[in-house]
Order: C-alpha cells, then structure tokens, then sequence
C-alpha cells in the first residue's frame, strides 16, 4: 500500500503541461475524462480516444507501439479503466516496448459516473503493480518538481514507463472531441500512414 | 511442405504459411490445445510478433492498436476466451476496425470435460450478437481456406471475422 501525500495537482494543467511539447507523440486515452482532458488541452489527428473498451487503452497502446517502433506512443488513462486492464501491465513489461508510455491521470475515483472511490483511494498501489509485473520505471507524482522530473521520463526514457500522476477530484468542464469510431480511426491512420 | 494428403500434414503449417503471405505481423494469444501446434510454429517465426495475453479481450485492445498503427494481427483462442472479450469487441465494431479471430471450439463434438459446455454453447450466439462474422469449420482440410477468406473479409472489408474450429479438428482436449 503506497503512503498517503496530499494531492494538489490540477488534472487540466497536467495534461496541459504533459502535451505542450507533443511532437509527433502517438497518444492514446482512456474512456470518460482522460479524453476530454486531451481534447480541451488541443484536439489532434495523432489523438486516439477511446469512448468505450474500458480496460483496453493499455493495450491498444501495445499494438500501437509494436506496429510503430519509431514513434512515441504514450497511454493517457484514469485509474478505473486502469485497474479494469491491470492484467495488460504484465502483458506489456514482458513485451518490452521501448517506446512506449503509461500515464494515468489518477483522481482516486470513478469521474463519470459519479466520483465513486477507485481501489487506488484505498490505497492499492498502481506503479507497485506496475514494478511487480516488469516494469523498470514506476514512479508517482504528486508535487510539480515530480512533474517537471516525469515528463521527460514519459517521452523520452526507454519504455516501458509507468507514471501515476494523484489529481484533485475538483470537477473540469467537458470538452468533447470527435466521438464517431471511423472518423476517429480514419484520420488517426490518414495522418500516420497516408492511408485510411 | 507436407501435402495434405500426408498422414503428418497438419492445418497449422499452411495457416502459418499463410498468415506470412497477408503480412500477418502481431500474434496475441491464450493458449489452448486445439491451437498449440500453430502457437509454437508462430512463436518460431522471426518475421511476427507473439504476445501472450493474460485475457482474451487484451488481445482485442491490441489488434485494434495494431491496425491504428498500419499492421494486421491475428487473436487465438479458446472458445472461452470469446466470453472474456464481448465488451472490447464494441470497439472493433464502433470504428470498424478489422479483427481476424481464430477461435479453437470445446464443449462441443464428443465433449467430455461438463465445465466447458456453458460457454462452448454460447460461444456462437455470443460472437454474433457482438456482431462478429463466423466461419465455422469442421475439417482440417478446410481450415487454411476458410482463414483465407476471413482475412480478406477481415482486412479489406473492415470487418471483425472469426473462424471457429470445430472440436471434431482439434479433439476433444485435456481437462482444460
Ligand atoms: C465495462 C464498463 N464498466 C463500467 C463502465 C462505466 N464507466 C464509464 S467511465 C467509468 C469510470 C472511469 O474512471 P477512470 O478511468 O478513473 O476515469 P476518470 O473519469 O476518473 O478520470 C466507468 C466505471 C463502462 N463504460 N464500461
Ligand atoms: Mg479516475
């Protein structure tokens, strides 16, 4: 069980801070506010959002990341849809993608439905998980020096990187980005192969 | 090659062969008897990626990640494993995206083993109402152009297809 620290970090500004320098990052989000947190900080063709396929951003991700070696691919997602693919992170530390990235936007609670308490709330231990299952680098952040210190580690340390990023649970205002399955799939390959 | 009319030919080989034909370039899978002989000649293949899962519905997750990318795969499993993977299958069929499913069948033809009756009886059902195409095939003859053509009903016409191989090709299994 991981120690308790106060949270204070604002979900919004994180993502904001963790997209500013993007490149040409491959980005994939959980279903519910990760996505809406990556549209409101700028919509983008790199941006594949799940709306739904909850446990499945981990390992999307995955295919993602083997399809493209090249390229970054990081996973943005929130501790619920997390712990519903947990399983995945044992899938993936024994791949060893080196490009690819875990964040989760972790606000100890199920946002959409009504800010219900996740297990991280109670203390269970993602990055520990993360760690058990292969992981080289699993790390939390609470403060804005740990985040200023993440950031580089989720674009550009060797993956696999697993980082529980604790958020206030304070509401944000929706923003929503395209919802329609082709639309999203198509421009997303449009824009990375030339091809949809 | 062994030709299928060799007592030692067995449908994995020309399955292989074929998936090397179409590009097929992740394997996910869980393993399952009826699928072992083509699990250890794909895992001996340099030229695609294996990856085990730890759930069914992992490997559903990472297909569509693989065609995002602008690879196909293909999923294994156990008719079992299509219980594990109903919801991640709304994915596939929201954005279209093509998966090509082999999918090996028990608590079917001369089951003995009760516990896996359930879900081999509704494995079926099950893929439809997910809205997945199925071939199903009872001879192993058959086996390596019936996965022909799911691949280009898969790739091309973006759609999710599986080939449900019936118990009576691969036996009826261990306890597993
Ligand atoms: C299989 C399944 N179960 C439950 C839900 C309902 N649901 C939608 S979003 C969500 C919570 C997501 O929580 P989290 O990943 O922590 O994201 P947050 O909104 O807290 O950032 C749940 C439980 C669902 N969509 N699918
Ligand atoms: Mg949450």
């Amino acid at each position: 069980m991981a120690a308790r620290r106060k949270i204070t970090l604002d979900r919004r500004k994180v993502v904001g801070q963790l997209l500013k320098d993007r490149g040409d990052l491959l980005l994939v989000t959980g279903l519910g506010a990760p996505t809406w947190d990556a549209a409101a900080v700028g919509d983008h063709p790199n941006n594949f959002y799940l709306w739904g396929g909850m446990g499945g951003a981990v390992l999307t991700g995955l295919g993602l990341a083997l399809a493209q070696p090249k390229r970054r691919v990081l996973v943005m997602t929130g501790d619920g849809e997390m712990l519903m693919g947990v399983g995945g992170l044992a899938t993936v530390a024994v791949q060893k993608p080196s490009n690819l990235a875990i964040c989760i936007i972790d606000n100890q609670r199920y946002g959409e439905t009504g800010m219900q308490e996740t297990h991280t709330a109670h203390g269970v231990d993602l990055p520990a998980m993360a760690a058990g299952a292969g992981f080289q680098t699993a790390l939390t952040v609470y403060t804005a020096k740990e985040l200023s210190a993440a950031i580089p580690v989720l674009h550009s340390q060797p993956g696999p990187v697993f980082i529980d990023i604790k958020v206030t649970d304070s509401p944000q205002s929706m923003t929503l980005p395209p919802r329609d399955g082709p639309t999203l799939k198509h421009r997303f390959r449009e824009n990375l192969l030339g091809q949809i | 090659m062994v030709s299928k009319k060799s007592k030692s030919w067995h449908w994995s080989q020309d399955v292989h062969q074929l998936f090397k034909k179409i590009g097929i370039k992740q394997i996910a899978y869980v393993p399952d008897g009826g699928l072992a002989r083509l699990i250890e000649r794909v895992q001996a293949d340099k030229s695609m990626r294996s990856v085990v899962l730890t759930t069914e519905e992992e490997g559903v997750a990472q297909m569509a990640g693989a065609w995002l990318g602008g690879q196909r795969g293909v999923l294994l499993t156990q008719s079992g494993g299509v219980g594990n993977c109903i919801n991640m299958l709304s994915m596939m069929q929201e954005c279209r995206i093509p998966l090509l499913s082999l999918v090996s069948m028990r608590g079917e033809w001369g089951e003995q083993y009760p516990w896996q009756v359930p879900m081999g009886q509704s494995t079926i059902p099950a893929l439809e109402a997910a809205k997945v195409i199925v071939h199903h095939v009872d001879q192993a003859e058959k086996v390596p152009e019936t996965v022909e053509a799911a691949a280009k009903l898969a790739f091309d016409a973006n759609r999710a297809v599986a080939v449900v191989l019936s118990q009576r090709i691969a036996g009826s299994g261990g306890q597993g």
